[in-house]
């Protein structure tokens, strides 16, 4: 098991709110999970509280990552363990250029700093994959990014750092088909028996391009329902009323 | 938090400040306390003839007449002049830098600075560029002298030149800022212990780097040095200063002033890396860093740029200035100033346009942490002459917590109506959702700030000679490191 949520009660640290009651999830190696749910259900602080967020309180259970509970560690640590998180709103860094920085995320998860000729290759290439022009290494980190190209700019990384659990926070919202296509070529590309996703989503549409294997519909800061693509499809055709 | 914890420990291990130990080296140290013997003292010392030490007296004269002006943003308890030792010099006098005190060679080597020319030749560092090292009142080592002289460049201690080359010093000396011209460079004139010499003859471009490296080492002292750069028609000269200090628990005084003249198409670009002891995480300790800087841009199209990190000191009170008297003439500042724990900065520049078509560029990046305070201060000022003129100022203030202060304060004057001044300034905090985005990148709380910073910084960062760019780089790094958890 790469993943195991047992029994995640989280709270709002500021406000003492309530937002996850119990949430229990199994990923296995190589498999890929769409985590659905109306507004407010919760899954965008999943998704926070999976990559170390500061502002939750877990209160009870825990989230067992490659064998070990994680639950108390820091994001960075997190992230070199090998947890990837896609932000729904990535965020601008201003005066620090992309191509630094990516070298810098790598070699900081790599524990050395990649070769810069054979870095900048490889990062180029993804870039490449994902239709985006070289010259975005050499601006600000997302910084006068169109919504889109930050979400693209989140694969770039995903797809360096070679993650063993992505979690995709509705890197779908706001991308036009095209883009969302980028999305899934870069997401199905990285599909691999050591890796495992997690993606957030609204809608169904991203998964017709991403075969899930479990869908789980999210609500109330509990998973109601588990099931597979077919779950995601009569979502889509009848709301979440029926749950 | 772990993260935190462990930060701290770490800094607790350093010391916090990597520059913070002391040289056990016997000392000539004059008995504390300021009168006209004090004075002559010094300039027998260094056996100044009659006019410097006239000169001594007169400013002297002045300083008892003026008080200390309190416009700056800063506060500290009131100085005890009487109080502090004027003079402090290792014992042993070399004569060639085989003669140093093999401690303050230790020292220099502790500090990362190349005093030893032949491990330079041989490749032993990778850096090649002349030092001059004051240690405490004196020049101790000054390197490539020799070969700097083949192009008839002079570098070397200013008591060497007052000695050798009185006419420039002469000539020269105060021609900038004038003794009296404000409290702490009056003081400064009537003990000056030593400093630096520079004169780039017409028509020359400077082989190498030159820089200074300012020691404080005895207790108790003040450092009082005194830089005098000198280029000719033509000439081009890079010159960097840095600086450091021991970890005392008590406040010492550094009161320099340092003059730069650029004669027609010259070119002087003065770095400065001052990374003085800040004091504690409570404010003990520290150096009171009140500096005059001021550069004369006299010939037509000449120019003079100052780079400065300002990282060090528990309070710093320095603006660096460019007159520009020549037409065509052009003078650049770029600050960053970094303040953490309760370190004061009250620092920026004053731009003085007299010449027609005279242009000046001020960049300035402040940044506070903890109870850091860090006030921008610059005058524009544009006479009736100086027809397109033109300045652009930026002034960018960086917040990291919530205790810190960023002020910008700039005076524009402007008295031609066919000239241009531009201010543009702004303030920015390192936010919780940009330093968790870096985390959850994988890098430390730490490295996510310091490369913010660095991005913040960059701008001033890239104007320095490269090899102390990545030094400069570094010690942002280290300077802020604890400020997040």
């Amino acid at each position: 098991m790469l993943l195991k949520i047992d029994n995640l009660h989280v709270k709002l640290a500021e406000t003492g709110k309530n937002i996850l009651n119990g949430i229990n999830l199994e990923v296995k190696p190589g498999e890929v999970h769409a985590v659905m749910g109306p507004n407010g259900a919760g899954k965008s602080t999943l998704a926070q509280v999976l990559a170390g967020r500061e502002g939750y309180d877990v209160t009870e259970g825990d989230i067992i990552f490659d064998g070990e509970n994680i639950a108390e560690k820091e994001a960075d640590e997190r992230a070199r363990s090998g947890i990837f998180l896609a932000f729904q709103y990535p965020v601008e860094l201003p005066g620090v250029n992309t191509a630094q920085f990516l070298r810098t995320v790598v070699g900081a998860q790599r524990g050395k700093a990649p070769n810069a000729a054979e870095f900048l290759k490889q990062a180029k290439q993804v870039l490449d994959n994902l239709n985006m022009p070289h010259d975005f290494l050499q601006r600000f980190v997302n910084v006068g990014f169109s919504g889109g190209e930050k979400k693209r700019l989140e694969m770039v990384q995903m797809a360096l750092l070679q993650p063993k659990l992505a979690v995709l926070d509705e890197t779908d919202s706001g991308l036009d088909v095209d883009a969302m296509k980028l999305v899934a070529g870069t997401v199905n590309s990285l599909r691999s028996a050591d890796r495992s996703f997690l993606m957030i989503t609204h809608y169904e549409r991203l998964l017709e391009l991403i075969k899930p294997d479990v869908v789980h519909v999210l609500s109330g800061g509990r998973i109601v329902k588990s099931g597979g693509p077919e779950l995601a499809k009569k979502i889509e055709l009848e709301g979440y009323s029926w749950l | 938090m772990p993260a935190t914890r462990d930060t701290l420990k770490t800094i607790e291990d350093l010391g916090g400040y990597k520059y913070g130990f002391a040289t056990d080296v016997a000392s000539d140290v004059a008995p504390a306390g300021l009168s006209e013997d004090t004075i002559r003292f010094i300039s027998a010392k260094k056996e100044e003839p009659q006019w410097l030490l006239d000169w001594r007296l007169k400013a002297y004269a002045r300083w008892q007449k003026m008080a200390e002006k309190h416009w700056a943003k800063v506060s500290h308890p009131p100085i005890d002049y009487q109080a502090i030792s004027y003079y402090a010099a290792p014992k042993k006098g070399p004569d060639s830098l085989d003669d140093v005190d093999p401690e303050i060679l230790k020292t220099y080597e502790k500090l990362g600075i190349p005093l030893r020319e032949r491990e330079v030749l041989a490749g032993v560092t990778n850096s090649r560029y002349a030092v001059d090292a004051v240690f405490d009142s004196v020049s101790v080592a000054t390197t490539f002298r020799e070969e700097l002289a083949k192009v008839g460049v002079i570098f070397c201690s200013m008591s060497e030149a007052v000695k050798n080359h009185p006419g420039l010093v002469q000539k020269y000396l105060g021609s900038v800022v004038p003794a009296g011209d404000n409290y702490y460079a009056a003081l400064n004139s009537a003990v000056f212990t030593d400093g630096s010499f520079v004169f780039i003859p017409r028509g020359v471009k400077c082989p190498m780097e030159l820089s200074t490296y300012f020691r404080i080492n005895e207790r108790n002292t003040g450092q009082f040095e005194r830089t005098l750069i000198i280029a000719e028609e033509g000439a081009q000269v890079s010159y960097l200063e840095g600086c450091t200090a021991p970890m005392r628990d008590e406040n010492q005084l550094h009161a320099a002033v340092v003059e730069l003249v650029a004669l027609d198409s010259a070119d002087i670009k003065y770095s400065t890396v001052q990374n003085w002891y800040p004091g504690d995480a409570d404010g003990k300790g520290g150096i009171y860093n009140f500096v005059t800087k001021r550069g004369a841009c006299r010939g037509k199209n000449s120019k003079i740029s100052w780079t400065q990190v300002e990282t060090g000191s528990a309070i710093t009170w320095k603006y660096p200035s460019c007159i520009l008297e020549g037409d065509g003439s052009t003078g650049e500042f770029y600050s960053v100033a970094l303040t953490r724990h309760k370190q004061q900065a009250d620092t920026g520049t004053k731009m003085i346009h007299i010449g027609k078509n005279t242009k000046s560029i001020i960049i300035s990046k402040g940044i506070s942490a903890d109870h850091g305070d860090n006030t921008y201060r610059g005058l524009v000022k544009i006479l009736p002459k100086a027809t397109g003129a033109r300045n652009y100022t930026q002034c960018d203030s960086l917040l990291i917590g919530d205790q810190c202060g960023a002020h910008t304060v700039p005076y524009i004057e402007v008295r031609n109506a066919q000239s241009t001044a531009e201010h543009e300034a702004t303030t920015s905090r390192i936010s919780d959702e940009q330093l968790f985005y870096c985390r959850q990148r994988g890098l430390t709380a730490e490295d996510a700030v310091a490369m913010i910073v660095n991005g913040f910084a960059k701008e001033v960062l890239q104007k320095l000679p490269l090899e102390f760019a990545v030094e400069a780089q570094k010690l942002l790094g280290i300077s802020l490191e604890g400020s997040v958890g």
